[in-house]
């Protein structure tokens, strides 16, 4: 890659961006119709663009192994399925999981710096980061601050981003926005930027634990941030939109935005990911449907 | 990593190859191979005894024939009109003319896939657009002219609307149906009867009106639909007993309309061309205005009046507004229109198309640097690429001429009065589009802007209740809203 | 033998759903002979109580729903009525209307709620302003709903008077809880089954039935209701319903010489009753070509 001399922008000028115009935008992605091989195309590659999650206070190692052995036998009567791209756990799951998923090419990827509120000191963020990393994790899901970022600290946020991607070594760093608490579409905007020129290799839309999380909308946004700092600087961002999909048909229409808004580079796990966990059994059924010609049933999908 | 050979950063985009063939139904479509004309409620075979066809642009097959109606057809249909007009609709209280209108409306909305379906086949434009806009659209003209029918008494402060009597009413073929209701439905909210003529091109779904129309059991006479082409149109215009004459059409025939019937005492709205100024400022939301720019001139195929057919970026984001636009364009599919991921469906003819060829020759004559995307084009039928048009000046003739089709002239801009001074600086006034995130930025132009209809961060947006028309050669008269009853009335 | 029919309950309707009142309590609606007609709920204090917070959860969707939809809505509660008019004339005629005032009765209220769905796009289009100021600003005012209404139906209709009220309330964006005529309660109640199948919002139309002596004053005093609409002429009445509303200054109307049969009785002014001005100023900037302003 040419050397490219970077320039770091003023965070403090607004970004412009019209909502009605972005989610009109958005809104005519899902007017494509995706049928025949390119619909079975599509839910191949969805499949492997998950992170199978699960981050619950209630997690076991016993959860963590069932949910490691269905991310690597998705449904074993189905020929040829890919596994998903990533497990998605606590820090203190990371080396259960990590265990688990042996052999299989399945990424372990951790939660870290006080998720999901990120309400804690620089120490413990960088020791919780530390601790993940040590255990295992290939992929770190951080969070930012989001009090701060209201507060106008935007070097603060930045600052953290930098220091928890120093302690990552070799693992990639997935930076979550949590733009249901950022609320407008240029506020996700800047947020975006500060990530990536902090030093994110992923930008990652929510916890998944507020409401509203993912939309098409603010993902647009964040893709349209990623084409532009990709133009600017050369350097591929990664996108994972977090939460609130659950169904093929919206999955589908995701995979529409992403090859129409940054191609076809962009289009496999190690530059999108879907954070989801009930995802892949639609996905399923719909692969099922689509083989025998009929509607499916949840009992016939296992639901670990 | 995506690069080119000489290490400029590009996204692949390979749109139209990755989305397998998603074609829309034609069960829904219930064409006859031959129609006549719509007089007093019945389909009458003309006394010209003259049919022609109506082709599929994508295919280039034939859809159908339609009756080529004369001078003696006219004035039957006219006589028709003038009768209804005399016995029922006149005097019929508004609150039971709006019924008839509201039912049409509902009619509409429940054959709403046949009548998209067949808007597309005939006239070539997308069935995401003829689906999710045209029809829809359409349906709520009629339903909200319907509610004008019995409020009239306060539309107008201090004076008492008549109707007029008999309205002659000639349409383009870039939006049949639509421009059908927004002909038909004013006109009779307001106590008029009519004779309407579609396009030659695109006859069939004006047609499939008359069947809704019959089906709702308006009285007849009140509504007549006559096909034919340029004659028809100039024997409707001429023709001694109509009141009003209402035109959409080229800012040419405009002018011979005008003419024709001076001295006679006709009421006259002409709907007439545009060269419309999408202005970029360097505060504006970017993406979002690109989103407007291609909107604006690749809607329809271009093939809009109100088209943004010229640009002007302000030339400190030219560079960045070029690239993105350049990225949007390898997204759009240009193909079948039956297909539902198709963007730009085939242009309405062959004259047209050869009119859009010959625009583009200029353009490269001029000295603009052409620009197309990398959209492959079916062999057959009438096609066209989107296309741009940089380093244009003022003065070339593709930033003076309308040209009709996917064709964009592209200039800078450098301060708020000069580009002020550009949009103005044309014959035509339908519209302009304004984008700028600072408020006070966006008054200052829509004040300025000598067009009829402004648009402010967005484009190409219309609403029953929002009138349209233009400003200077673009024609006089509003259609939609409050101010689209004025034409209909005498005050 | 006969078939034995199936008698119907008459419940009132709030957020969408039909409960009886949580008092428990109800009185007999007896005809013009002092047969009984149905036992029908008394609604309590409560009862309002619970209508207000679902007209209030209702308002921010159907106030801010396309006006061009609120039409569409209204056209199909029109659809509805039409379809079940042989039902409604046969209440008004057990309720004592004889079968051509009964039918009429029912007409209007079709073509009415019709009048009032083609209002709902266009009385903004009369009653707002562009307003020419001096400085450099764009200034307009508009309508906007003013938020939850609460009314007493005309006591002598069990129909008209009931519709005639919702209708323009409704058409502006506004939600209502309205109380129907004690004596002749049946139809408002039918009505709410019609309201309920038109694709209206839970909420928006909250129906109860009751003793206007015993529930007007809590209409009245209400602290989240934006406006109260009184028909009846009883001078008492209006001075309590004044005197309370001042606590929160609510808006009154009062309606008590309106001939709901006449076609007076409805205009967009009934619409305009429930609506607040808002007039909103911004900058116009002024750089370059001949000074220009709105």
């Amino acid at each position: 890659m040419a050397e490219k001399k970077i320039s770091i922008p003023s965070f403090s000028l607004p970004p412009r961006i019209d909502q009605v115009g972005v989610e009109e935008r958005a809104s005519r992605f899902t007017k494509r119709s995706i049928k025949k091989e390119t619909k079975l195309n599509g839910l191949f590659l969805t499949l492997n663009m998950i992170d199978l999650t699960t981050l619950e206070g209630k997690d076991t190692v016993g959860k963590v192994r069932q949910l490691c052995y269905k991310a690597a036998h998705l449904h074993d009567t189905y020929p040829g399925l890919p596994h998903v791209a990533a497990v998605c756990v606590y820090p203190s799951m990371v080396a259960t999981a990590k265990k688990a998923v042996e052999g299989t090419g399945i990424k372990i990827a951790s939660v870290a710096t006080a998720f999901p509120s990120g309400q804690s000191s620089r120490n413990v963020k960088i020791a919780d980061t530390k601790f993940a990393v040590q255990q295992g994790a290939d992929e770190i899901d951080m969070v930012i601050s989001r009090g701060k970022f209201l507060e106008g600290e935007y070097n603060f946020v930045f600052d953290e981003i930098a220091a928890v991607k120093e302690v990552c070594g070799e693992a990639r760093l997935k930076v979550i926005l949590e733009t249901g608490e950022l609320v407008t579409y240029d506020k996700v905007r800047r947020a975006s930027d500060i990530a990536m020129y902090a030093g994110a290799d992923f930008i990652k839309t929510s916890t998944g634990k507020v409401t509203p999380a993912a939309t098409m909308p603010v993902t647009l946004v964040m893709l349209e941030a990623i084409r532009d700092f990709y133009y600017k600087t050369g350097k591929m961002i990664g996108m994972k939109p977090a939460g609130g999909i659950s169904k093929s048909k919206l999955a589908l229409h995701y995979l529409v935005m992403l090859n129409e808004t940054l191609g076809s580079d962009w289009m496999n796990n190690q530059w999108f990911r879907f954070g989801a966990s009930s995802l892949a059994n639609d996905v399923l059924m719909q692969l099922e449907k689509e083989r025998t010609g009929v509607y499916q049933g949840k009992d016939y999908f296992s639901i670990d | 990593m995506a690069k080119a050979k000489n290490n400029t950063l590009t996204l692949k985009f390979d749109t139209a190859r990755v989305y397998a063939p998603a074609p829309e139904s034609k069960s829904a479509a219930k064409i006859l191979p031959q129609y006549d004309l719509f007089i007093n409620g019945k389909f009458e075979k003309p006394i010209s005894k003259k049919y022609f066809n109506t082709i599929n642009p994508a295919t280039e097959e034939k859809l159908s024939m339609v009756a080529d109606a004369n001078a003696a057809d006219v004035n039957k249909a006219v006589k028709a009109a003038r009768n209804a007009y005399d016995k029922t609709w006149k005097n019929m209280p508004g609150k039971e003319r709006a019924k008839y209108i509201y039912r049409i409306a509902r009619m509409i909305q429940e054959r709403a896939r046949e009548f998209a379906v067949i808007e597309t086949l005939d006239g070539g434009k997308p069935i995401r657009e003829s689906r999710d806009f045209d029809v829809p659209t359409a349906a709520n003209h009629f339903f909200y002219y319907a509610g004008w029918a019995d409020k009239l008494e306060y539309a107008f402060p201090n004076r008492t609307a008549q109707s007029l009597g008999v309205a002659a009413q000639i349409i383009p073929w870039n939006f049949p149906l639509l421009m059908a209701a927004w002909k038909i439905a004013p006109a009779l909210a307001t106590g008029n009867t009519v004779v309407l003529k579609p396009a030659e091109t695109t006859p069939l779904t004006a047609l499939k009106l008359a069947e809704i129309i019959q089906e709702a059991d308006l009285p007849p006479g009140v509504v007549n639909i006559i096909t034919g082409a340029g004659a028809t149109g100039a024997a409707m215009v001429n023709h001694a007993d109509i009141n009003k004459i209402a035109f959409t059409g080229s800012t040419a025939v405009g002018k011979i309309i005008q003419k024709a019937i001076a001295g006679t005492g006709k009421r006259a709205t002409l709907e007439l061309g545009g060269k419309a100024a999408n202005i970029i400022f360097d505060d504006a939301p970017l993406d979002q205005a690109v989103e407007g720019i291609v909107n604006g001139i690749f809607f329809n195929q271009g093939h809009v009046c109100c088209a943004g057919s010229r640009l002007y970026v302000q030339e400190s984001v030219y560079k960045e507004v070029l690239r993105k636009l350049k990225d949007r364009l390898e997204t759009l599919i240009v193909g079948d229109p039956l297909d539902k991921n198709t963007d730009i469906g085939a242009i309405n003819s062959k004259e047209q198309l050869a009119n859009i060829h010959k625009y583009i020759k200029i353009g490269v004559a001029e000295g603009a640097e052409m620009y197309q995307s990398n959209a492959a084009i079916p062999t057959k039928g009438f096609f066209c690429k989107p296309t741009l048009f940089t380093n244009v000046a003022q003065s070339n003739r593709i930033a003076q001429e309308e040209i009709f089709g996917p064709v964009l002239s592209i200039q800078t801009f450098r301060t708020d009065d000069e580009v002020i001074e550009k949009a103005n600086n044309t014959p035509f006034g339908l519209s302009a589009g304004v984008w700028t995130d600072k408020g006070s930025k966006i008054f200052n132009l829509t004040t300025k802007l000598r067009a009829g209809v402004v648009w402010a961060n967005t484009y190409n947006q219309f609403d029953p209740t929002s009138p349209f028309g233009g400003y200077k050669e673009s024609g006089y008269g509003r259609e939609g809203g409050l101010h689209g009853l004025y034409p209909y009335v005498e005050l | 033998m006969a078939r034995l029919p199936i008698l119907k309950t008459y419940k009132i309707y709030v957020g969408g759903k039909f409960p009886r009142t949580e008092s428990g309590r109800f009185y007999a609606a007896k005809n013009a002979k002092g047969e009984l007609l149905a036992n029908v709920c008394l609604s309590s204090r409560k009862d309002f109580r619970d209508a207000v917070v679902a007209a209030r959860t209702a308002f921010g969707d159907w106030s801010t729903k396309a006006a061009f939809n609120r039409g569409q809505i209204l056209y199909r509660i029109a659809e509805m009525l039409e379809g079940r008019k042989a039902q409604f004339v046969e209440e008004l005629m057990m309720q004592s209307a004889t079968k051509p005032a009964a039918e009429k009765e029912v007409d209007i209220c079709i073509d009415r709620l019709i009048y009032y769905a083609g209002w709902c796009d266009k009385f903004q289009q009369i009653f707002s302003a562009v307003n020419p100021v001096a400085s450099p600003h764009f200034n307009f005012s508009v309508p906007e709903p003013t938020g939850v209404v609460a009314a007493i139906a005309p006591q002598n209709t069990s129909l008209l008077g009931l519709v005639s009220l919702i209708a323009p309330v409704i058409a502006g964006g506004n939600t209502v809880i309205v109380l129907g005529s004690f004596d002749k309660p049946l139809c408002a109640i039918t009505f709410a089954e019609v309201l309920n199948s038109s694709d209206v919002p839970g909420g928006v139309v909250n129906i109860l039935t009751g003793k206007p002596a015993e529930l007007t004053p809590y209409f009245a005093d209400h602290m989240d209701v934006n406006a109260i609409l009184y028909c009846e002429a009883d001078a008492e009445a209006q001075q309590m319903i004044t005197e309370k509303a001042a606590m929160n200054m609510k808006r009154m109307k009062f309606y008590p010489t309106m001939n709901w049969l006449s076609e007076s009785a409805q205009s967009p002014y009934l619409i305009m009753d429930t609506q607040e001005i808002k007039t909103t100023w911004h900058p116009i900037e002024n750089i370059g070509g001949a000074k220009a302003g709105y």
